[in-house]
């Protein structure tokens, strides 16, 4: 079992991996571009969908059984399915409104349309995708949620060119990565029958490509945020440790809403740079949550 | 490709007013506010900060702010209206977005006649305004909502709801 492998990291282990089996509640997080969290709780309980909003972040909103996509407040675009611990990055990004954001690998949206909200819809929020196949999901779904200050592009992220904004660099980048996906295992039991270390080093080799693209695009004194949902050292650690080393750029700080654990200085004899202690590690069993890793970069010049 | 035409993969910002014009066909902003105030009674000073774009022959796009002009993108903003045809259609999109404004030719739906209408079905509607495009509302949480665009014809609403965005309400 893939899971085996993080016994040393994860003092409670046995919790981590009884976590690990249970299914995640449905979440969704309310579009404040479209209706307030009061109205949106009404139109769901009208619609006789049981709800409790998250402790750590009001917005989000864990129903008790039925999926709303057949909802109205789904069809006016006030709520957005969304697994809740990845509405952590956009909110450790913290855009603000005015200001020229850029999400690396947007589709299909949830962070886009959650960056947006944050932005108040005002700035320019550039959602960039390479999988063509996913970007009607983006597009769509930044429409339904009433999204106008966001430009879709569909390029590599690694080799992203600020040319059709007249050069100009970002205030904030979110990173938030392909990965192995390890962390979605609650949501996707079969998230780990593709496992391979091959894929995992092959997977971390565009991160790097991607991260270190998002420091350059990013204006000295901007704000990186990576991130994953992924467990795999391979993939977080070792990919700040690498950015650390090629670009100009520190790890910060950040306190999180949520139960966390520090990012790792040390995996099969590797070592890391030791502020990527600064990053956060997510079990399934510290939230009841999916599992997720987050990092803020600073961009030095 | 000559230098007033058209060009689809791109998006071009509309000019001011039709003397500004370049490409033929192509509507300025002035008319654009003109046609959501006269058509819906929507201000012109709603769109006050909003740039206007046309990517593809009549299809246009509402953007919060500016950018480079022109500019080789798959999106900006949100799509607000098909023109080029006799009548301008809004889209779903940009009536959910800006519909709340709108202070004529608005027809509010009861509960089952708006279920009926994000379905995609047309219904039978007594109504004694204009015909054409209209901005079909409802009643939510306490408040009225704009759901969509419906055309009346004939004692008929027809939903123009697109397929994605059908749902059976339940």
């Amino acid at each position: 079992m893939v899971l085996e492998r993080y016994r040393p990291l994860i003092e409670e282990y046995d919790a981590f991996r009884a976590a690990c089996e249970r299914p995640l509640p449905s979440v969704v997080r309310v579009n404040t571009l479209k209706a307030s969290v009061d109205r949106s709780r009404r139109a769901l309980d009208a619609g006789g969908y049981a709800h409790e909003p998250c402790e750590w972040h009001p917005e989000l909103l864990r129903l008790e059984s039925r999926r709303p996509g057949n909802s109205w407040p789904y069809v006016h675009g006030w709520i957005y399915g969304q697994e809740e611990v990845s509405a952590l990055p956009a909110l450790v990004l913290d855009p603000q409104p005015g200001e020229r954001v850029l999400d690396a690998c947007a589709a299909p949206g949830s962070k886009t349309t959650q960056l947006a909200a944050l932005m108040d819809d005002a700035g320019t929020l550039v959602a960039n995708d390479v999988n063509l196949g996913r970007l009607s999901a983006l597009r769509s779904n930044a429409e339904r949620c009433g999204v106008t200050n966001c430009i879709v592009t569909s390029k590599d992220a690694r080799s992203f060119s600020l040319a059709p904004f007249d050069g100009a660099q970002f205030d904030r980048v979110l990173v938030d990565v392909p990965c192995s996906c390890e962390g979605t295992v609650r949501k996707n039991p079969t998230a780990l029958d593709e496992w391979s270390l091959d894929r995992v080093k092959g997977t971390a080799g565009v991160q790097r490509g991607i991260v270190e693209r998002a420091v350059q695009a990013t204006r000295p004194g901007g704000t990186v945020v990576y991130s994953t949902c992924t467990f795999a050292p391979e993939e977080n650690e070792a990919v700040l440790d690498h950015v650390l080393d090629t670009e100009d750029c520190r790890l910060l700080e950040f306190d999180a809403p949520l139960e966390t654990r520090p990012g790792i200085t040390e995996w099969n004899d590797e070592q890391f740079d030791p502020s990527v202690e600064r990053a956060k590690r997510i079990y399934p069993h510290l939230n009841d949550t999916g599992g997720f890793f987050c990092a803020k970069l600073e961009v030095k010049s | 490709m000559a230098e007033n035409e058209n060009v689809g993969q791109r998006f071009d910002r509309l000019p001011a007013t039709p003397e500004d014009r370049v490409v033929s066909g192509r509507p300025s902003r002035q008319q654009v506010l003109e046609w959501w105030d006269e058509r819906f009674g929507i201000p012109p000073s709603v769109f006050d900060g909003y740039s206007f774009w046309e990517k593809g022959a009549g299809k246009l796009w509402v953007f919060a702010g500016d950018a480079p002009d022109p500019i080789g993108v798959e999106a900006l903003g949100l799509t607000a209206l098909r023109v080029r045809q006799e009548h301008w259609k809004p889209t779903t999109d940009a009536v959910q977005r800006f519909g709340h404004h709108a202070s004529k030719n608005v027809v509010e739906l009861d509960d089952p006649a708006a279920r009926t209408f994000i379905a995609g079905d047309d219904q039978q509607l007594a109504w004694d305004g204009d015909w054409g495009y209209l901005i079909v509302t409802h009643s939510t949480a306490g408040e009225t909502e704009p759901l969509g665009v419906g055309l009346y014809l004939h004692g008929k609403l027809r939903s123009q709801i697109p397929k994605g965005r059908r749902r059976e309400i339940e």
